[in-house]
């Protein structure tokens, strides 16, 4: 169908545009709120081009995971973070040429690296494929690469053990149970005895 | 029509400019973090592209697990981030110079 082939360039080349900007925003924007933020929207309008890709099930994990999560945590923690701003755009200004230059210099051996490769030949076309892109995953996931799927959870573990023996800081007024001490407790310390003379009523 | 070139350009401009942000941005601990996520998505753009055209779900299988490790590396980082804050009440790269020779 030719009608729906056209309207895939001018969505390929929309969701571009913007991730593209958004990248620029992130790095050049004042404030670091804003640059989270930019960083949203260029993992959002990623997410839509890996759709084009047909790259169902990682397009949706990019937006649930990493604009939900981890995007989210890094703004909690700009946000938290009571930073000068001026101080540390200080040396902004003095940076940008060399900046430009090399990302000038590396994007442009790319594109030639890539068009002179003869990867310009290779058409996107969509065929009539009925297999589900996350049905597909999973069984490469589950059975070929089970062991590193095994090896990614476990350095979710491992990630989650670190971050919160990092921040974690033990406040002396908060009060905890130690059991150690509540097993090791011994009769005397807990029962006094009262000699006292018996009352008559 | 789209081609393969169309997909790699993109993740090769996503790159670079992740690569000048952490030139521009060299003071700024969180907006490093942030230039190497940019780098990260470049590279799984790249992947997902060539896992798409060579038919082949290994790439995808590849980004799945990069995303794994690159929420584990954010995790991490912004728990050191948020300690030397704490200790340090500053994030400016070149205040944090103890281990210098």
């Amino acid at each position: 169908m030719p009608n729906e082939i056209s309207i895939i360039e001018p969505v390929f080349y929309l969701f571009s545009g913007v991730a593209t900007l958004a990248a620029l925003g992130v790095i050049t924007s004042r404030n670091p709120v804003y640059s989270v933020l930019f960083l949203v929207l260029a993992f959002f309008s990623s997410a839509c081009i890996w759709l084009l890709l047909e790259a169902e099930f990682l397009a949706i994990t990019l937006v649930l995971v990493y604009v939900g999560a981890v995007m989210v945590l890094f703004l909690f923690v700009v946000m938290m973070l009571d930073i000068n701003l001026a101080k540390l755009r200080s040396g902004f200004a003095s940076y940008l040429p060399v900046g430009i230059l090399v990302a000038i210099a590396m994007a442009a051996q790319l594109f030639i690296l890539i068009w002179a490769r003869g990867a310009g030949s290779q058409v996107l076309e969509y065929g009539d494929s009925d297999v589900s892109n996350t049905r597909m995953l999973g069984e490469w996931l589950y059975t070929q690469y089970l062991y590193p799927f095994e090896i990614a959870g476990f350095i979710l573990l491992v990630a989650i053990v670190a971050a919160i023996s990092l921040t974690h800081r033990r406040r002396p007024e908060t009060k905890y149970q130690d059991p150690s001490r509540q097993v090791r407790v011994t009769r005397d310390e807990r029962v006094r005895l009262v000699k006292m003379d018996a009352e008559e009523d | 029509m789209l081609t393969l070139a169309h997909f790699l350009t993109l993740g090769a401009i996503l790159f670079s400019i992740g690569v000048a942000g952490i030139f521009l941005n060299r003071k700024n601990i969180i907006i490093l973090l942030m230039s190497i996520e940019l780098l990260l998505l470049a590279v799984n753009m790249n992947f997902v592209a060539f896992s798409r055209f060579l038919d082949n779900m290994d790439g995808q299988v590849f980004v799945f697990f990069i995303l794994t490790v690159a929420a584990a590396e954010a995790a991490i980082g912004l728990a050191i981030l948020v300690v030397l804050f704490r200790n340090r009440q500053t994030i400016n790269v070149e205040d944090i110079e103890e281990l210098k020779g």
